[in-house]
């Protein structure tokens, strides 16, 4: 099996990082094979900021997207950039508070609505909104498991944020798990 | 890990203890992490002003006894150009990492290309041999810059490691090797002191190196020298034996540096040929290919210099048509086209940044299978 992921957002809301844990957890933590890339712009914030994760059984030949499987877009432009990117029957996972669904893609895919960046405020750290919507991500798919994702966090956060952060992961993935049950789905 | 970190780690198992750089994009992760790494295992890391100095530095270091790199991009590497032409004429080993990004000029600092291997070949002056690897994945960062180092130390040369930004800036699993899970090759040293000749070549035409320091009497110059390295640059025996081995000693040994990683090419009969992140879009483009019972094979070359022409003349003999992909308008198709005896060379370029889609070359693949040669 070949996922492509891609997390998009604006720079600044730690778009990369959470590439770099997700490709972590599935390269070093699930044994897969994982190529991430990213683009952003040359602003520090702000600008459209993007990265593609390849997870995969085999090894990875091209390491860009082709089918587009999962799309997480925590802005606006962002939703609507690459929304049609996705391949048929793949998902896209949106902040809710962000990204407003006024166009929807052409293709046949299924739209999960996270309110990641309100949970992460609750939470007290608006900025772990990205974990939020990893551990939305591991509750909806089949791609990542949560104990990889617990130890490629541990790995990669600055010290001292371990807490929040894997809170913010649980808080997400509670959060997953109650759409699919809504929604009557099972995990893609 | 990122492509660029990997080859600083390669950097450091393969035993480099001095680097000096000045920071581009898209090869200043190379620095960042030898910055952080060479402190650590004993080793120096210099910034330096410009990459006219950095260049120098290595050369210096290398014959001071260290093992030496330094890294850049396309801009840097216009820079390195007089000092490469030294290293190869003084028999230095060094290592020159450049993570190729589009030019000409400053042109595209954080897209990719593979714009720069003639230059890796001819950018500097006079009649000489480079040995230029390309690495296609984060592991062979690694990997080709240990190899890199070996055939610098082996061969008293400099070599280039051509990167590209994709390559540079991915991340992949690596897996670090142990310096004692690997080969590494160390320049060899004169036996003795008495009547020795600094530049007097083995018979494998290189001369073992004394360092500055060790006790030997060494002249060091890029002025035609004799075996004792003092200029003798008038007499034309001098110069066409002296240039004539320096040469002959990458030319003549190329079927031992020569790399290539062959695949589904046992009953080929179109030829898809490519190097670096393209060659990840061939691989993908050959599997589709034959998935439809195409006779289709890649040659992914890594060694890009020495070119493996004597390869390509037997390819020639079996092969009905070969298909060269690469990130620029023109570079290695040209070494295809000599060497394949006439037989028809497809040039699939791209410019700008993104690599080639597997589509793209799988239409040609297409194109060219329809044809009738």
């Amino acid at each position: 099996m070949r996922w492509e992921v891609r997390i998009s957002g604006l720079g600044g809301q730690g778009i990369l990082l959470a590439g770099y844990i997700l490709g972590k957890a599935s390269a070093i933590f699930d044994n897969k094979n994982v190529v991430q890339t990213e683009s952003y712009g040359p602003e520090a914030r702000g600008s459209r900021s993007k990265t593609d994760i390849i997870i995969s059984d085999d090894d990875i030949d091209y390491p860009y997207i082709t089918s587009n499987n999962v799309l997480i877009a925590l802005s606006q432009d962002a939703y609507n950039y690459y929304k049609d990117h996705v391949c048929e029957n793949g998902i896209i996972i949106v902040d809710e508070d962000l990204v407003k669904i006024e166009e929807l893609p052409r293709k046949n895919v299924r739209i999960y609505k996270v309110p990641a960046t309100r949970i992460a405020t609750t939470i007290g750290r608006r900025i772990v909104a990205n974990i939020v919507i990893l551990g939305a991500l591991c509750a909806l798919t089949s791609i990542v498991s949560y104990s990889a994702l617990e130890k490629a966090i541990l790995d990669s956060v600055p010290k001292g944020s371990e807490e929040v952060n894997l809170k913010a992961l649980r808080e997400g993935y509670n959060y997953g798990m109650k759409l699919l049950a809504e929604s009557g789905g099972f995990q893609t | 890990m990122q492509g660029d970190e990997a080859c600083a780690e390669g950097a450091i198992v393969a035993g480099c203890r001095v680097f000096a750089g000045y920071p581009i994009t898209p090869s200043t992760e190379i620095a960042e992490r030898l910055a952080i790494r060479l402190p650590q295992v004993g080793g120096v890391f210099i910034q330096m002003e410009d990459e006219l100095s950095s260049i120098a530095l290595i050369i210096g270091a290398s014959y001071a006894g260290a093992k030496a790199m330094t890294a850049t991009s396309g801009p840097g590497m216009s820079l390195f150009m007089e000092n490469i032409g030294l290293a190869f004429m003084t028999e230095t080993p060094i290592v020159i990492v450049n993570v190729m990004r589009g030019g000409p000029s400053t042109g595209q600092p954080t897209r990719a290309s593979q714009g720069d291997v003639m230059q890796a070949k001819w950018g500097s002056h006079g009649d000489y041999e480079i040995i230029a690897l390309s690495p296609f994945s984060v592991q062979e960062m690694f990997d080709l810059t240990i190899e890199a180092f070996n055939l610098a130390e082996k061969f008293r040369t400099p070599v280039v490691l051509l990167a590209d930004e994709i390559v540079g800036h991915m991340r992949e699993k690596v897996v670090i090797k142990l310096p004692e899970e690997v080969e590494i090759v160390n320049r060899k040293k004169p036996l003795s002191k008495e009547s020795f000749l600094p530049f007097k070549p083995d018979e494998d035409l290189v001369p073992p190196m004394a360092c500055f320091g060790e006790g030997f009497k060494i002249h060091v110059t890029g002025l035609t020298h004799d075996f004792s390295g003092f200029p003798s640059s008038v007499d034309p025996g001098v110069h066409w034996k002296l240039v004539k081995r320096l040469c002959d000693k990458i030319r003549l040994n190329s079927e031992k540096i020569i790399k290539i990683d062959e695949r589904f090419m046992e009953d080929a009969e179109i030829i898809v040929v490519a190097y670096g992140a393209p060659a990840r879009s061939s691989l993908r483009a050959v599997r589709i290919a034959r998935e439809k019972g195409l006779k289709v094979g890649l040659c992914r070359l890594i060694t890009l210099w020495p070119f493996p022409q004597r390869k390509f003349l037997e390819y020639a003999k079996h092969a009905k048509a070969f298909i060269v992909v690469e990130m620029n308008y023109g570079q290695i198709v040209r070494e295809v086209e000599r060497c394949v005896q006439g037989k028809p060379v497809f040039f699939l370029p791209k410019m700008g940044g993104d690599p080639h889609t597997p589509n793209e070359i799988l239409n040609l693949i297409y194109e060219v299978n329809e044809d009738e040669f």
